[in-house]
C-alpha cells in the first residue's frame, strides 16, 4: 500500500521520482549498477554495454517517434554519422573522447535536421520513406567518400582513452556508457517536465491546434529530429569505441526497424518504455539463444532451431502489439498500482 | 459596458474567403469594443466557424484585413498571433489526449516562456524557475478560478465533456489572452453546465478583464450574456448590434425560420438563462 506521500509543494509534486519508495528503489538499482561489473563476466559486460548503446539511441527515436509522433526509419543511418564522426575524429585528429562523442552527437543532429526538413509536409507512412530515402543516401555516402569514411573497408578504431586509461575491455567501456546513457535518459525526462516536450506532444496528438496555441511547427519538428539524432550519434559514437571498427554494413535499414520495435514494445512516449523496449529487443534473442543451449539435443538440431529463435523473437513482437499496445511500461504500471493498492483491491 | 466608444481591439473588415467555386464569407465587416462579450450567432453552415478560422489565422482571406489592437494581422501566422493576446477554443475539443489536465493547461503559456533546449536538458535555473512559477499560478489563478482541482493529475481523455470544454478553457486563459475565441462553448451541455460556463465567461471578463467573442447556438445564454451580437447568413453578416437590435430584425427572424411564424421563435429568444450574475 501506498501511504504518506502527501506532496506539499509544487516543486515536490513536479520532481520526477516523488517518493520515498521510488527513491528507495532507486538506491537499489544504483547499487545494481555499481555492482554488475564485479559480479559478471565478459559475456554479461558485453551484453550490458550493448543494452547502453540501444538505450541511448531508442531514448532518442522515442522523442521524435513517441512524442512527437513522427515516424523515422533513419535512426540507423544516424548513428552511422556519430561512428563515422568519432572514427574519423579519433584516427585523424586523436581529440579526446567525450569531445568526439559529442562531436559525433552534433554532426548527427545536422544530419537529423536537413532529414526532417520534408516533415512539416509529410507525416506517417510518407515520412517512414523520407527517413528511409535518407538511409540509403547516407549509406551511399558512407561507402563512396573514401577520404573520410575508408570507403568498404571502413575505419579501425582505436580504443578510447580518457586520463591514459585504454577503455579496451566491456568491464572498462561499462564505466563510461552506462553513465552516458543515465546522463541521456534523465536529459529526455527533463525535458518532458517543460515547455520543449509539451510542445512535442501537442504536435503528436494534434499538430493543427498546437500551432494555435502559439507553437511554431517546423521549428519544433525539427528540434524534434535534431535532439533525436544528437541522441543517435552519440550512441553511434559509443557504438564505434564499443565495436572499434566502422564499416558502410555496420548500420543496416534492420537497425533502424530494431530500434522502432523497441520503442513501440516498449511503450510508445514514455520515458520508461524506452528502457525497456531497448533491454527486451536486445536480450530476448540472447536469451532464446541460451535457452536452445540449455536443450539437450544435437549439433544439428541446435543449427535447425537457430530459425525457430528468430521466429519466436517475431511472434513475441506481434504479441506485445496485440496484448499491451501501451508496451512493456503498461505492464510495470499495472504492477505499480497493485502494489499501491495492495491490500484493499487486488 | 457598451461597444462603440473606445477603438475596437479586433476588427474585421471586408472579409472574404473561399474555397474553390464557393464562398464561405462575404464582405465581413464587424468590430468588437474592448471588454465586451460579442457573440456571432447565424443558422448552421453560416460560415461561423470558417470566420474564427480566418481570424486564428488557419484560413488565408482572399480580400478583407483583420486588425488586432490596431496592428494588421492578416499576414501573421498563427503562433505569433497566439502570442499577441489572440486565444480560442475550438467546436469539436482540441485537447491534448495524451497529456494530463495540467500539462494540457501548462501548454497554453507556450508562446510567453523562455525555456531553451539545454535549460530543458538539465532542468537548472530557468527551466526549473519558470516551471515553478507557471505551476502556481496555472493552480492559484486558473485551476482554482474554474473548479477544476480535483482532475489536475487526469489524463483529458477520461474526463467528461463538460469538463473537456472547461479544461480547453482554462488552456486558453493560460495564453494570457487578451481577446478569447470560444467556439460554441455550450454546445451539449446540459443546463446545469451549461450555466457555470456563462457564470465562468462573465467572471473571465470581470476578472480578467478579457474580450470574449464567442460562437454559441444556446439562444438564451446568447441574449443574457452578449453586449452585442453579430448574425451571420449565408457567409454574410445580416445583422448587427446589441441583443435587443438583432432580435427584432426581420432579417435575422427570416434566417432563422424562414418565413412564417414568428412567436415561436421570439419566445425562444426570451427564454431567460438563470445567471448569478
Amino acid at each position: 500500500m501506498r501511504i504518506g506521500t502527501a506532496r506539499s509543494s509544487y516543486r515536490h509534486d513536479e520532481s520526477l521520482f516523488d517518493s520515498r519508495t521510488q527513491h528507495g528503489w532507486l538506491a537499489v538499482l544504483a547499487v545494481a549498477l555499481l555492482g554488475f561489473p564485479f559480479l559478471a563476466d565478459e559475456y554479461w559486460l558485453y551484453l550490458a554495454c550493448l543494452v547502453a548503446i540501444n538505450i541511448a539511441s531508442t531514448t532518442g527515436l522515442n522523442i521524435l517517434t513517441g512524442y512527437t509522433g513522427l515516424v523515422s526509419l533513419g535512426q540507423a543511418a544516424f548513428m552511422g554519422i556519430g561512428a563515422y564522426t568519432v572514427a574519423a575524429l579519433e584516427q585523424k585528429l586523436g581529440t579526446p573522447v567525450l569531445l568526439n562523442l559529442l562531436a559525433g552527437g552534433f554532426v548527427a543532429m545536422l544530419g537529423g535536421l536537413v532529414v526532417g526538413l520534408p516533415s512539416l509536409r509529410v507525416k506517417g507512412l510518407y515520412l517512414a520513406i523520407a527517413t528511409i530515402a535518407a538511409s540509403v543516401v547516407l549509406h551511399f555516402v558512407f561507402a563512396n567518400w573514401h577520404a573520410v569514411t575508408g570507403g568498404h573497408s571502413g575505419i579501425t578504431v582505436a580504443p578510447a582513452e580518457i586520463l591514459g586509461v585504454s577503455f579496451d575491455t566491456s568491464f572498462r567501456l561499462y564505466w563510461l556508457f552506462v553513465p552516458i546513457t543515465i546522463l541521456m535518459v534523465l536529459g529526455a525526462a527533463n525535458l518532458f517536465r517543460t515547455r520543449i516536450g509539451r510542445a512535442f506532444i501537442a504536435i503528436r496528438d494534434r499538430d493543427i491546434s498546437a500551432e494555435v496555441l502559439g507553437i511554431p511547427l517546423l521549428r519544433y519538428k525539427l528540434l524534434s529530429f535534431g535532439l533525436s539524432s544528437f541522441y543517435a550519434g552519440v550512441a553511434g559514437g559509443m557504438w564505434a569505441y564499443f565495436f572499434r571498427v566502422v564499416t558502410p554494413e555496420s548500420f543496416p535499414l534492420i537497425m533502424s526497424i530494431f530500434f522502432l520495435a523497441a520503442v513501440i514494445v516498449g511503450g510508445m512516449g514514455t520515458i520508461l518504455g524506452a528502457i525497456l523496449g531497448a533491454i527486451f529487443m536486445t536480450m530476448v534473442p540472447e536469451a532464446l539463444k541460451l535457452i536452445v543451449g540449455w536443450l539437450p539435443l544435437s549439433a544439428d538440431a541446435t543449427l535447425i532451431l537457430s530459425p525457430v529463435r528468430t521466429i519466436v523473437f517475431g511472434a513475441l513482437i506481434v504479441g506485445f502489439l496485440v496484448f499491451e499496445p501501451l508496451g512493456l511500461q503498461e505492464i510495470w504500471r499495472r504492477i505499480r498500482r497493485f502494489f499501491h493498492l495492495w491490500p484493499f483491491r487486488a | 459596458m457598451h461597444p462603440g466608444k473606445a477603438s475596437p481591439i479586433l476588427e474585421v473588415e471586408g472579409l472574404t474567403l473561399s474555397f474553390g467555386g464557393i464562398k464561405a464569407l462575404t464582405d465581413v465587416g464587424f468590430e468588437v469594443a474592448p471588454g465586451s462579450i460579442t457573440t456571432v450567432i447565424g443558422p448552421n453552415g453560416a460560415g461561423k466557424t470558417s470566420l474564427f478560422n480566418t481570424i486564428s489565422g488557419f484560413y488565408k482571406p482572399s480580400t478583407g484585413r483583420i486588425r488586432f489592437q490596431g496592428e494588421d494581422i492578416t499576414a501573421t501566422r498563427p503562433p505569433e498571433r497566439a502570442r499577441l493576446g489572440l486565444a480560442r477554443s475550438f467546436q469539436n475539443i482540441a485537447l491534448f489526449r495524451g497529456m494530463t489536465v495540467l500539462d494540457n493547461i501548462k501548454l497554453g503559456r507556450h508562446a510567453h516562456l523562455r525555456t531553451n533546449v539545454l535549460d530543458a536538458l538539465f532542468y537548472f535555473g530557468r527551466a526549473r524557475h519558470e516551471e515553478m512559477k507557471l505551476r502556481q499560478e496555472v493552480e492559484e489563478r486558473i485551476i482554482d478560478f474554474l473548479e477544476i482541482d480535483h482532475i489536475r493529475h487526469m489524463p483529458v481523455s477520461v474526463l467528461s465533456y463538460g469538463l473537456q470544454k472547461r479544461v480547453e478553457m482554462a488552456r486558453a486563459l493560460a495564453m494570457r489572452p487578451k481577446v478569447l475565441m470560444l467556439d460554441e462553448p455550450v454546445a451539449g451541455m446540459n443546463r446545469e453546465e451549461t450555466e457555470d460556463m456563462a457564470r465562468f465567461i462573465l467572471d473571465v471578463r470581470e476578472e480578467w478583464g478579457v474580450t470574449v467573442l464567442m460562437v454559441e447556438h444556446d439562444m438564451g445564454m446568447v441574449m443574457d450574456l452578449s453586449d452585442h451580437v453579430v448574425v451571420l447568413n449565408f457567409g454574410q453578416v445580416i445583422a448587427d448590434g446589441t441583443p435587443a437590435e438583432v432580435q427584432a430584425n426581420p432579417e435575422v427572424i427570416k434566417a432563422y425560420l424562414g418565413s412564417g411564424d414568428v412567436s415561436e421563435l421570439r419566445q425562444r429568444l426570451h427564454q431567460p438563462l438563470a445567471v448569478g450574475a
